[in-house]
């Protein structure tokens, strides 16, 4: 662009400088290109646009990785979860197997599914993970919708900074941030010192390990997942529907309750779900700052795998987690596109 | 209620902040305290800069942090090709067989939990080796495969939008002037995208580097990258290094961050200059 702009005709000046064909060999591959422009036939030219082979070789590429690496997976964490654990390795039995006479035998095991539903652990931790993800999604929504209202109606370059503000610890270590606040938490920790120190309380309350760490914990690393959505919606609202409201007597509030909210509900909704999916399944964050007695799904999972390794039943857990909460999503999302679609 | 909100707003925005970024400044502080335990200041002695000397003679740390650079720019590299890929596709070749198959599978890791992706990709890894012999155990070659599988999808994301928002008018017109399909890409369509491939591409690396739940789970017993190295220091306890080695990579990113947005307004001012030039013409 700097070329165009050293090459503007200006008054006084003498003018463009010619093109020499020589000026045109800006990039080094450039007799390359000419060199297999003479190579191709005319004729091919239009039948390779028309009828092109690249387009299914290309497409093949993000397919055969995905359909390798994301969708078989599933299918062999499908198969194993109506396997039987047994003390080998891998320790699993295989579903196919040969019989003395020679017979090919499917064995497929139910137990895995049963045991789920009969043992309560894994009832609770899953209603506990869900109560866990659906407070921490409120706290969010408290937070993050003033936070995202402020950063919206801001002028351009405070909004700039601001945007920056909530993008930068994202880049960070998620990690590091979480442990950040066992240091603040604990119980000789910034907030019970700071606290004894100004004399507000005589002894150290207990903030870690509970339920209140991990909505902390959860709040505050999905934070911009639900400012983001929430602020690109905001902003894009027509500021005179308010100034019409204005004009017929609607007061601020009222105003708000009435043409703001019900606008924004599509940002609310897509900042909850990126917020509650991971929190449900959240795995480091209970770990380090979470309750021991009653432990999430995503810890339950790992525990049957690391400490049981019992594979069999993990895999069963993550099936149920698939059903129970990933597919309901999925249909939910694939519906409100249709309802835009719509729209 | 005018003044409420004159109020309240600022208010949130205030302590929004503050919540997001004093765990991170008093961690930043705490790097430089004497004392071993990391939240009580020992004054006499304090600031130093004892924890950086021993973050850097800690050859674990070192090894891990260097294998996770490895790993994370190998991703990188790899989704940013698989990703800009998909999202060429799904914004560009029309309806086809296996379209809603590729869309799904390039939106689902992004609402999977991560310990269902790493018990799936552990899974398979394990039946792999028994049918064909490969992946011959599992390190750093695993640990990759599982990170390109969830990080090409962002990456897609990003593709995929960046691309919707201009339309192909100026990729038909390569076309019509006799361009092919090739030659488009790489002349009209890959400078366009190239600020989105070179966001995906840190959004990659920062995915990988920064993952522990699915690389603990594809991970063999030589291969500890850092992020599992902070995990188990950390469930023990907190550990001033650590403080320090967050310090050092808060450091980076902040700096990274605010040269990119310093660069980004430059070059937005220069464009809105020349945009006038040529409007004034």
């Amino acid at each position: 662009m700097s070329g165009a702009n050293g090459s503007r005709w200006r008054p006084g000046s003498r003018g463009p400088a010619k093109r020499t064909p020589g000026s045109q060999l800006t990039r080094p591959w450039e007799p390359l290109w000419q060199f297999f422009n003479r190579l191709r036939p005319a004729r091919w030219s239009a039948y390779v646009r028309d009828h092109w082979i690249g387009k299914p070789l290309v497409t093949a590429v993000p397919m055969t990785w995905l359909v390798l690496f994301f969708m078989v997976p599933f299918i062999i964490v499908f198969g194993i979860s109506f396997s039987q654990s047994v003390l080998a390795i891998p320790p699993y039995e295989e579903l196919l197997g040969w019989t003395d006479d020679k017979v090919l035998q499917l064995r497929l095991h139910l137990s895995n599914y049963d045991y789920l539903f009969t043992d309560s652990l894994y009832a609770s931790s899953y209603l506990y993970s869900l109560k866990v993800a659906a407070v921490s999604t409120c706290y969010c929504l408290l937070l993050g919708y003033p936070m995202a209202y402020g950063i919206a109606r801001a002028t351009t370059t405070r909004r700039n900074i601001y945007l920056m503000l909530i993008i930068l610890p994202f880049w960070t270590s998620f990690l590091l941030r979480v442990y950040a606040w066992i240091g603040l938490l604990k119980g000789n920790g910034v907030i019970n010192n700071v606290l004894m120190a100004l004399g507000v309380i005589h002894e150290p309350i207990t903030m870690m390990q509970t339920d209140f760490a991990v909505y902390i914990g959860i709040v505050y690393s999905y934070l911009p997942f639900m400012i983001l959505p929430l602020y690109s919606n905001l902003e894009k609202h027509d500021r005179t529907l308010l100034e019409a409201a204005a004009d017929l007597g609607s007061r601020p509030w009222k105003a708000f309750m009435r043409i703001t909210l019900p606008l924004s509900v599509p940002g609310i909704v897509a900042g909850s779900l990126l917020v509650f999916i991971p929190a449900v399944g959240e795995y480091v964050i209970p770990s380090l700052l979470g309750r021991t007695d009653q432990l999430m799904i995503g810890r339950v999972l790992s525990d049957e795998f690391f400490e049981n390794r019992d594979w069999p039943v993990a895999s069963a857990v993550a099936i149920a987690m698939l059903i129970l909460l990933v597919v309901p999503i999925m249909i939910f999302q694939r519906y409100q596109n249709r309802e835009l679609a719509h729209k | 209620m005018i003044g409420g909100r004159k109020f309240f707003v600022p208010t949130m925005l205030a302590f929004g902040f503050a919540f997001l970024y004093v765990p991170i400044l008093s961690m930043i502080v705490f790097s430089f305290n004497n004392s071993r335990l990391v939240t009580v200041w020992d004054h006499p002695n304090s600031p130093t800069l004892k924890w950086y000397g021993l973050l850097f003679h800690n050859d674990q740390i070192m090894g891990a942090a260097w294998l996770s650079i490895k790993i994370a720019t190998m991703n990188a590299c790899i989704s940013v090709v698989l990703g800009t890929i998909a999202g060429l596709v799904l914004a560009r070749f029309g309806r086809f067989r296996g379209r809603t198959l590729l869309a799904a599978m390039t939106t689902a890791p992004l609402v999977m939990p991560e310990v269902i992706t790493g018990l799936a990709m552990l899974l398979l890894f394990v039946s792999m080796e028994q049918l064909i012999g490969w992946p011959a155990g599992r390190g750093v070659t695993t640990i990759t495969i599982a990170h390109v599988t969830f990080s090409m999808a962002y990456v897609t994301v990003i593709i995929q939008s960046r691309l919707a928002n201009f339309d192909d008018s100026l990729e038909e017109a390569a076309m019509d002037l006799g361009a092919r399909p090739a030659k488009v890409f790489f002349r009209v369509t890959l400078p366009l995208i190239m600020p989105a491939i070179v966001s995906g591409w840190l959004l990659a690396f920062t995915l990988s580097w920064d993952d522990v739940v699915i690389s603990q789970f594809v991970a063999g017993p030589s291969s500890t990258t850092l992020p599992m190295v902070i995990f188990s220091k950390v469930r023990l306890g907190v550990s001033p290094d650590v403080n320090a080695l967050a310090t050092i990579m808060v450091l980076i990113v902040a700096t990274g961050v605010v040269l990119s947005a310093i660069v980004m307004q430059r070059q937005e001012k220069r464009r809105a200059r020349e945009m006038q030039l040529a409007a004034s013409d």
